[in-house]
């Protein structure tokens, strides 16, 4: 496969097009230096999750109390907590625990507002209505306070927090979907297909879906260190993620205490939150140059 | 006469067609809130504590228990109780919040006042900092003012909040000691000024206590600079596209064309015509405050809303979230609404 089959005006197959499309935006992509930073921690990060337990230089459970509150040294790069655990090792296991509760709620949300919004936009009338005004009830709420509203009633666990994140942040996704739809709905591809015979389900399914996804994806991309700076302010609280699972939130939690003596419990796990975020947002600047043109860069 | 008449009816229509729009967002309003108590009512439906057990304890007999399970309506069907619940609520009464053993009203406005205090402070430094930024780097686009700008509002957008505020406390106060301690007043200033407003600086100044106004600014200054710095990554990074997308225009080109100097162009012109989207994000900033104050209190032991929310989650205490909860919802549906019909008072083009 060469450069120039790639980038070809007139493509043999259908395989050879689908290729060169990727192709062209991955070169959009690299033109981004940022974004490819942002790639580049990213895919790092997931390697770190996968290969936690062998990477991990010690147990992320195992108390040394004699140990406690160490600075950091050549033994524990980044010290210890006030249990005499491993820093680094609970940021490396955490990265899981991140990762999991990111990659939830950024499947679920998107889904439910994807469907909402598209069934809006297609069927029109009453439907869209009822369903725009509940999308839009939802939207005027503060997230964040709904989302520890609804950890507090159905009891603080990650599995609970996913759902809350999702809860709250799918209604952007709602509004974005029934946008695409709106302008797509009336297309000629549409009518054809209808005319072809496909039935309402097909149409929304094979025809809509399909088109409405990569404004999702960018969204998705864009709004994914929002996810993970909710889900860490979730577990700072205490309503995420319980003891000893090392989350990053409530490792900064388990720092403030000693913030002003022991300054690095707090500080590390508040990097690793950082970089993980910065990388998403670089990487959904990028995604944006690559699947949404028309939205352009400012 | 007949031109009269024209403009006459015209006038009506457009009356007509604003009393529309305002009956509208009326509309839209109250449906909004009755959403929002439907949910807190779910949420508080769905609580697996026990609200009886809360209240008679968990030595009572089961006639006890019966007693004050028809007491406070349970055994109604769920429509009629959401009923008293809107009705509750609309009096101003959230129940008793089992913490403080206040009614849950009487808390709120106590804490209240705080949380204001600090959003408004930084809400005004992020205005402040934020809308110059914001207009000279659209101004000099791609200069090193730009760049920085950029950089600012992407760093607060990664930045977990509560992380940054445990940071700034660590060099300020710990490190440099430049400010005071978590908390809004010194130990010796505490209580001693009398409340009016609430807000400590206000009430300081109303009472003439120096010493005690700059014990307050040296607590409030570096939780409001840290709510400041998120609000002006937002607000200059809007501040940035509204004014690129004036300086486009061809006003501007004109203006420039007659000679006016680059500073008439941008101050006089462009932003002057940014104005009204402006005040928009700025109630909406606002708004985030209010929520994102939440984390910072906890981190400064701020005692307003947001510590009080989440202690009363900590502990169990429905009514007080929930009251909260609504609380902090109303204000941002009342700050969105606001926005909206500034925007349609200020700018003739909406419609």
């Amino acid at each position: 496969m060469t450069r120039e089959w790639l980038l070809t005006d007139a493509p043999q197959t259908r395989r050879q097009a689908r290729l060169g499309a990727l192709y062209q935006g991955w070169l959009t992509f690299r033109a981004n230096r940022l974004a490819v930073l942002g790639l580049v921690i990213l895919v790092l990060l997931l390697l770190i999750a996968a290969f936690a337990p062998w990477i991990s230089p010690q147990n992320p459970f195992a108390q040394d109390l004699a140990d406690r509150l160490k600075p950091p040294s050549a033994q524990h790069w980044l010290g210890t907590d006030a249990l005499g655990r491993d820093i680094l090792s609970r940021l490396i296991h955490g990265s899981r625990v991140t990762l999991f509760i990111v990659g939830t709620v950024a499947l679920i949300a998107p889904v439910i507002g994807l469907f909402i919004g598209t069934v809006a936009g297609f069927a029109g009338g009453w439907v869209d209505q009822v369903l725009m005004r509940v999308t839009d009830i939802f939207l005027a709420f503060p997230k964040l306070i709904l989302a520890l509203a609804f950890v507090a009633a159905l009891g603080p666990s990650i599995a609970n927090a996913v759902l809350a994140l999702a809860v709250t942040s799918w209604p952007a996704y709602a509004r974005l979907a029934r946008a695409e739809t709106l302008t797509i709905r009336n297309a000629d591809y549409i009518a054809a297909a209808r005319l072809q015979g496909a039935g309402p389900l097909r149409l929304l399914i094979g025809h809509i879906w399909p088109l409405c996804v990569s404004s999702l994806i960018v969204r998705v991309a864009l709004d994914m260190a929002g996810i993970i700076l909710s889900a860490a302010g979730l577990g700072f609280l205490g309503l995420g993620a319980q003891p000893p699972t090392p989350e990053w939130g409530a490792m900064i939690s388990d720092g403030r205490t000693y913030i002003l003596d022991f300054w690095w419990v707090a500080a590390m796990p508040g990097m690793a939150i950082f970089v993980v975020s910065l990388a998403f947002n670089f990487l959904g600047d990028g995604l944006r140059d690559v699947l949404d043109p028309k939205g352009g860069r400012e | 006469m007949a031109l009269t008449d024209t403009t006459g009816s015209h006038r009506v229509a457009r009356l007509r067609r604003r009393a529309r729009s305002v009956g509208g967002l009326a509309l839209s309003l109250a449906l909004t809130l009755l959403g929002l108590l439907l949910v807190t009512f779910i949420i508080g439906r769905v609580m697996p504590i026990d609200p009886v057990l809360k209240v008679v304890g968990e030595r009572a007999t089961q006639a006890q228990y019966d007693a004050a399970y028809q007491a406070m309506g349970l055994d109604r069907p769920l429509w009629e109780q959401f009923l008293r619940y809107m009705g509750d609520v609309l009096r101003g009464d959230f129940g008793r919040s089992i913490s403080t053993g206040h009614p849950v009203i009487d808390d709120l406005r106590r804490v209240f006042p705080a949380t204001v205090e600090l959003a408004s402070l930084g809400t005004l430094i992020g205005v402040f900092v934020g809308v110059p930024l914001g207009v000279i780097a659209a101004a000099r686009r791609g200069g090193w003012l730009d760049q920085i700008a950029r950089v600012v509002a992407l760093v607060g957008y990664s930045m977990p909040i509560f992380w940054l505020g445990l940071m700034g406390l660590l060099l300020f106060y710990g490190i440099l000691g430049w400010v005071g301690g978590p908390g809004r007043q010194g130990i010796i200033y505490d209580g001693m000024v009398p409340p009016v407003t609430g807000m400590i600086l206000v009430d300081s100044l109303i009472a003439g206590d120096w010493g005690s106004f700059r014990d307050a600014f040296s607590h409030i200054i570096l939780p409001a600079s840290l709510l400041g710095y998120f609000s002006l990554a937002y607000i200059s990074r809007m501040t940035r596209s509204f004014m690129l997308e004036q300086l486009s225009a061809e006003y501007i080109t004109t203006a420039r064309v007659k000679g006016l100097s680059e500073r008439r162009v941008i101050w006089g012109h462009a932003f002057r015509n940014i104005l009204v989207p402006l005040i928009t994000v700025i109630a909406l900033s606002f708004g985030s405050l209010l929520e994102g104050s939440v984390l910072t209190e906890i981190v400064f032991s701020w005692p307003g809303i947001g510590q009080y929310i989440t202690k009363a989650l900590l502990s169990g205490d429905m009514n007080a979230v929930l009251g909260g909860t609504v609380l902090i919802g109303t204000c941002f549906v009342g700050l969105n609404l606001l926005s909206d019909i500034l925007y349609r008072l200020l700018d003739p083009r909406a419609k």
